[in-house]
């Protein structure tokens, strides 16, 4: 008995992350001019949740999967957040990833944007991405969807410049009706099976078997999920992810896709595990996915818009492991997908960075950087390197374990399109190292813009993180083997939520 | 009565969408609206209509009506309500910005 109160108490830890970043933006907007106290305050609720979010990984690895019953009302009859280690994982990769984010916006955001609340907006994104993460609610994970969206409409069109506007306004469109459709979904859901706690649908699913029906519904949500992961449907991708200013499109490279990715996850290892077509289409989806995801890539020639098309690409590489669907796949990508928000969030620094220092945006404009900044450009090649999955760096193990559960199940074609995939993204990432940090150097050093020290040490802090997570990956390695262990085994997530008796 | 519900919803889903694919900023706005309207009826089609009680009190209760999706319908209308206030800013900021009418043309008359 006094064990068990111990235990609720602990769990209560698990509504932090999303809780705290709620709670100070709100006493955030309250203290509109003081800018300074604004950035203290909002660095240390990140910092402090990716504490919780490390303290809760670590219970979850020693006792298993946390549970947090709002008002004590037990599954499947109220909401929940569930912690296990493949969500956690996930926060407390935003947590950190956004902390380092913030160092960038504290240099690169000016004083006006600053008092238009731009941090309790940072915070609510954060609260909504966690949020996303650790509910057990298909509701709620709806709701924690809107808390991110809502914050990132805002942040995409602070400072009201045209092009942020218009992109805006298509980037809140396609949204409202990929919100529409996940409504649907639960709406139809509700009514087939009368639940909407994720482990008990995915017991009834398996009570009822996966008929027609279902697998409806199942494509319906599959629709919404690649529409905010960018799977097949990525159109407005690049020109919302290109729009805003270098901090803000980080934050959203980095993070805002893997939401996404993270729900496909969690409905098809979870919920809609009976149908073998659902693995095919996701599987022909990421193919087309990286193919296209290449070209636009290889076609652009404006820097932002090339670093967006290389998020696309590895929304389809992290989705092949979803369609190989094996345990070693399942650990691929979530080195993957932890590996991804870091290196993308240091590229899209990179190349603001590089659009900053210059002016320009086009790689043919630029010329011989390497000269006029040899930190930002040797930083962009390591992570190069680390994006293209090149040994010991954060990339590599990744695809080395993707492409391990490709070979066990057989899917050549997989295989091959996802590391052929590579190869365009060291080509497409290879022609701005060339083209602009290599050649003849044509600013003067007269002329040249200031590389700011605190400017250049989130960029330094997030490569560390890069280097640490290659040559560390042991370290983490016991909490990968516990995100594939919940993804490769849904009875361990359903008996967490619903009990041994209720199964 | 849900099949009725059902055909309304059609009714309205198809005006959504109508509006949706014209090039009035305004109109497609509306659209968003009325979509949203549609899917709240939906929702609360789902849950069964006409129980004609009030939501379950006690264990034994023979006729009740499941709360659920009217607290779901009340969530999405907050949220799309807010959606919908943020997008008539966007695009009357876009129209101060453009100053050439609220349309969302393509690059010819940009």
């Amino acid at each position: 008995m006094d064990l068990d109160c111990e235990d609720d108490k602990m769990n209560n830890l698990l509504v932090l992350p999303m809780i705290l970043p709620v709670l100070v933006g709100v006493i955030l907007v309250f203290l509109r001019p003081y800018i300074r106290v604004q950035r203290v305050l909002s660095i240390l609720t990140i910092i402090a949740s990716a504490g919780i979010a490390a303290y809760c990984l670590q219970q979850i690895h020693l006792h298993g999967i946390m549970r947090l019953d709002f008002g004590g009302w037990l599954p499947p009859h109220g909401i929940l957040f569930v912690g296990d280690s493949f969500a956690m994982l996930l926060v407390l990769t935003t947590c950190v990833v956004s902390s380092i984010i913030l160092l960038y916006s504290f240099a690169s955001t000016g004083v006006e944007t600053e008092t238009m609340f731009f941090y309790p907006f940072f915070l609510f994104l954060i609260a909504g991405v966690n949020g996303s993460f650790l509910t057990g609610d298909l509701f709620n994970l709806f709701v924690c969807f809107e808390v991110m969206l809502l914050a990132s409409y805002v942040l995409l069109t602070l400072g009201g410049r045209k092009m942020q506007l218009k992109e805006g306004i298509t980037y809140v469109l396609i949204n409202v009706l990929a919100s529409w459709f996940f409504l649907l979904g639960i709406a139809y859901l509700y009514g087939a099976l009368g639940t909407l706690n994720m482990a008990h649908v995915a017991v009834r699913v398996a009570e009822t078997g996966q008929g027609p029906l279902l697998t409806l519904i199942a494509i319906i949500f599959l629709i919404v999920f690649s529409l905010k992961a960018g799977l097949l449907m990525y159109f407005w991708l690049p020109g919302s992810y290109s729009a805003p200013p270098t901090a803000v499109a980080a934050l959203f490279g980095a993070l805002l896709t893997k939401v996404g990715i993270y729900a496909l996850y969690r409905m098809f290892t979870l919920i809609f595990i009976h149908d073998p077509l659902i693995y095919t289409i996701i599987g022909v989806l990421a193919v087309v996915t990286m193919v296209a995801g290449c070209l636009g890539a290889i076609a652009y020639t404006d820097v932002r818009q090339i670093v967006s098309y290389n998020v696309i690409i590895s929304v389809g590489f992290v989705l092949t492991g979803l369609a190989i669907g094996t345990y070693t796949a399942f650990q691929g990508a979530s080195y993957y997908l932890v590996h991804d928000m870091v290196s993308k969030a240091l590229l899209f620094l990179l190349a603001g960075t590089v659009v900053y220092l210059t002016g320009r945006s086009k790689f043919q404009e630029i010329s011989g950087l390497i000269r006029n900044y040899p930190l930002a450009g040797w930083l962009f090649f390591m992570t190069m390197l680390a994006i293209a999955g090149i040994p010991p760096l954060s990339g590599f193990i990744g695809k080395v374990y993707i492409g391990l559960g490709a070979i066990e199940k057989g899917s050549y074609v997989l295989l091959v399109v996802a590391f052929l995939s590579s190869i365009g993204v060291l080509y497409s990432l290879l022609r701005i190292f060339l083209n602009s940090f290599w050649g003849e150097t044509t600013i003067s050093e007269d002329d040249q813009k200031p590389f700011e020290k605190r400017m250049g040490l989130p960029l330094v802090l997030l490569a560390v993180l890069v280097v640490g997570l290659g040559i560390g990956a042991e370290l983490i390695a016991p909490y990968i083997q516990d995100a594939a262990n919940t993804l490769a085994n849904p009875e361990q997530y359903i008996r967490a939520v619903l009990g041994d008796d209720l199964k | 009565m849900e099949t009725l519900i059902t055909l309304l919803v059609g009714v309205l889903v198809t005006v959504g969408v109508y509006l949706l694919l014209s090039k009035e900023m305004l109109r497609i706005i509306l659209g968003t609206a009325i979509l949203s309207h549609a899917i709240n009826l939906l929702l609360l089609t789902m849950g069964g209509l006409k129980k004609g009680d009030v939501p379950l009190l006690t264990e034994n209760a023979a006729e009740y009506t499941d709360a659920l999706p009217q607290a779901l319908i009340l969530t999405a209308i907050v949220i799309s309500f807010a959606v919908t206030a943020f997008l008539l800013v966007l695009s009357y900021r876009l129209y101060q910005e453009s100053n050439r009418g609220p349309g969302l043309r393509g690059r010819q008359d940009e």
